[in-house]
């Protein structure tokens, strides 16, 4: 079933619409097709794990949808606006304040404390700076790490630390929230407080949700999965019986 | 991101890493202050010198022979120059010829040491005449100075400095005792105050004998070292230096000033030169001075390369969570602005304290007034270059920084 037929047409338009994308990577004469002919479009509010073992192309598709690299040939919608339109400071603004970015290795600034690492992208933004710690606070919040928000983040455990990166992917209150890996790095109890927060963002704040995982544990919190291999879509389907992180534990 | 906010983020990218970025400044902090240092001594240096010329009134043109040294090999023809002999004072003391000459002396150096009973004194020992006395203003506490009468005479006697009377006789009296001078005996018949430099003579130093007596009797020789002239006023001093130049030229058969034997130096001419030597020397120091700030340069761009090498993946979340090119190419830039300028601002203490202290021991070991001036004409150069050094050296990294690719950033291990 292609996902298209179950949207409906008095609806927005899908947050990401991809169609044809490839992408080619070019080091002197060698040349790898990371990503062949993929399409599919993700509507506004969807949790969405993409899968595929290493090397599948999952990444590299979750970079150009992420707004971090660009196709080489294809189209990409973003919020119905074609992405190739934008410059890179436009699309800099984009990734400021419509995306969210959680990542496998958490990123976080490891001499800042929790509350400096959540304001972070605020530094980019517009926001006025009286606002910022406000703000922070109330991501920090919704993580609940409140009783945390002055320490170093260096001091933090893996599980954490991972919640501070969502903090700080929230506080633009962005339109999609893209993750990679979150659980990667994380024994399964912290891995599930992680998953329990992205469920709860995704059925409470509408945010649409993009996770790369490898683990089908993982991908079945999601409403839908798109397996790729080899640059290509294996398959792209809704889940039935979709299940809460919260007894998600082996 | 606006400004204090983009200098926030740079202070804090700093103080990570302390004690590297005090290190990194050193450079920058040392070539600021030796510049502070060669400019405020060279300064002050400047003022002794000047003050030392105008001592010497500013009526005084002083004549020189030999030309106007236009390379080395000129300055051993000056020195051995003999143009300026008898003929010359005859013709200058001629109203006729130069109008506006109101007095002159010949001098004449006579090398060596003066002792009186087994002690010896190198002192400076001068043949002029009364004249003297009175452009540098020095009259004897004790005895009187010799007049024309002894000139004429070639009379063996002397007038002495404080220093040399008290070296030779201590307490006890000088006057009518015979000192020797190139084993001539020479009577003191005068005694000169205590009075320190005055222009390039140390008067407490000097022995003065009739100019006559020093290059017939001492010397044998028919020429002088020098002959000093006074204008009758300030306001002709320009065409009595004319004067003199134009009835030397006769007298000595010259017709291309170029090939003039003779020197005539106003008290202008003479800051003029002391100026342009003081200034060649500060300038040549500043250039050496200047080296080390752009090796300091180079230390602060290699470090911002492993600065931003080090955080490459810091660099790659940034461009993730909103940063423009820009704003990585800022922050990069004003941290190594902020290392460079607060090396210029430290350089600037360090300097200013340095050449204080050498201006109180300079001043104590060559006993003269040698003030401190804090150069800030200096100083505002040294915050503007070191700011600069930040800029140019610091481009080159960030310019590196801002164009990292966010997904290769974010890989880097």
């Amino acid at each position: 079933m292609k996902p298209e037929q179950i949207t409906q047409a008095s609806s927005p338009p899908p947050i990401i619409s991809v169609k044809n994308m490839e992408k080619v990577f070019e080091d002197g004469e060698t040349k790898v097709n990371a990503l062949n002919d993929i399409s599919f479009d993700i509507p506004r509010g969807q949790f969405v794990a993409i899968m595929g073992p290493s090397g599948s192309g999952k990444s590299t598709l979750l970079h150009i949808i992420g707004l971090l690299d660009k196709q080489t040939s294809g189209s990409y919608l973003f919020d119905g606006k074609k992405v190739s339109d934008y410059s890179d400071d436009e699309i800099a603004h984009i990734r400021n304040e419509k995306l969210g970015f959680v990542f496998q290795s958490f990123n976080l600034l490891a001499r800042a404390t929790v509350l400096e690492n959540v304001k972070l992208p605020l530094l980019y933004s517009d926001t006025k700076e009286s606002l910022w710690d406000k703000m922070a606070i109330k991501a920090i919040e919704q993580v609940g790490l409140s009783h945390r928000a002055n320490h170093a983040t260096s001091k933090l455990s893996g599980g954490e630390r991972q919640r501070v990166a969502i903090a700080r992917a929230l506080i633009n209150n962005p339109q999609v929230i893209f993750a990679d890996e979150p659980t990667g790095n994380l024994d399964s109890k912290s891995g599930q407080v992680i998953m329990e927060i992205f469920q709860k963002l995704n059925a409470e704040k509408k945010h649409t949700i993009i996770l790369i995982t490898h683990e089908t544990y993982t991908a079945e919190l999601a409403e839908r999965t798109i397996h790729i291999r080899d640059g290509k879509i294996e398959s792209d389907k809704l889940i039935r019986a979709r299940r809460e992180a919260n007894n998600f534990i082996k | 991101m606006n400004l204090y906010q983009a200098f926030k983020t740079a202070l804090m990218g700093l103080k990570a890493n302390a004690s590297r970025s005090i290190l990194t400044i050193l450079g920058i902090v040392i070539g600021i202050a030796a510049i502070i240092v060669v400019v405020a001594i060279g300064d002050s240096a400047q003022a002794m010198i000047l003050g030392q010329i105008g001592g010497l009134g500013s009526k005084t043109i002083n004549i020189e022979p030999g030309r106007e040294p236009q390379g080395p090999s000129d300055m051993m023809e000056a020195l051995y120059s003999d143009s300026l002999k008898e003929r010359d004072v005859v013709a200058l003391k001629n109203k006729a010829n130069v109008p506006g000459l109101k007095d002159l002396t010949p001098n004449v150096i006579v090398p060596g040491s003066v002792s009186y009973q087994g002690e010896t004194f190198r002192s400076m020992n001068f043949g002029s005449s009364s004249f003297l006395a009175r452009v540098l203003d020095i009259h004897p506490i004790e005895g009187v100075f010799f007049g024309d009468e002894e000139i004429k005479q070639r009379a063996s006697v002397a007038v002495i400095g404080s220093k040399v009377k008290e070296k030779l006789f201590g307490l006890s009296t000088a006057i009518g005792e015979n000192i020797k001078i190139k084993n001539k005996n020479f009577r003191v018949i005068g005694v000169l105050p205590q009075k320190g430099q005055v222009s390039i003579i140390n008067v407490d130093n000097v022995v003065i004998i009739p100019y006559s007596t020093a290059q017939k009797n001492l010397l044998g020789i028919n020429y002088y070292h020098s002959i000093m002239t006074e204008a009758e006023s300030e306001e002709i001093i320009a065409k009595t230096a004319n004067d003199i130049k134009l009835t030397l030229r006769e007298l000595h058969g010259i017709t291309d000033p170029k090939k003039d034997d003779f020197r005539v130096m106003t008290q202008a001419d003479m800051a003029d030169r002391a100026k342009t030597i003081t200034g060649v020397l500060t300038w040549l120091l500043v250039s050496v001075a200047a080296i080390s700030l752009v090796v300091g340069g180079i230390g602060i761009m290699n470090i911002m390369f492993v600065s931003v090498t080090e955080r490459t993946r810091e660099i790659g979340l940034r461009k993730a969570l909103g940063a423009t090119d820009n704003n990585i190419l800022t922050q990069f830039l004003l941290e190594a602005v902020l290392l460079t300028a607060a090396g210029g601002a430290i350089g600037i203490l360090l300097g200013a304290g340095i050449s204080y202290v050498a201006t109180i021991i300079l001043s104590q070991v060559v006993a003269m007034s040698w003030t401190f001036t804090f150069p800030v004409s200096a100083a505002l150069i040294g915050i503007a270059v070191s700011t600069l050094v930040g800029l140019v050296f610091g481009l080159y990294p960030a310019y590196k920084a801002a164009h990292k690719n966010p997904i290769e950033a974010l890989r880097y291990e």
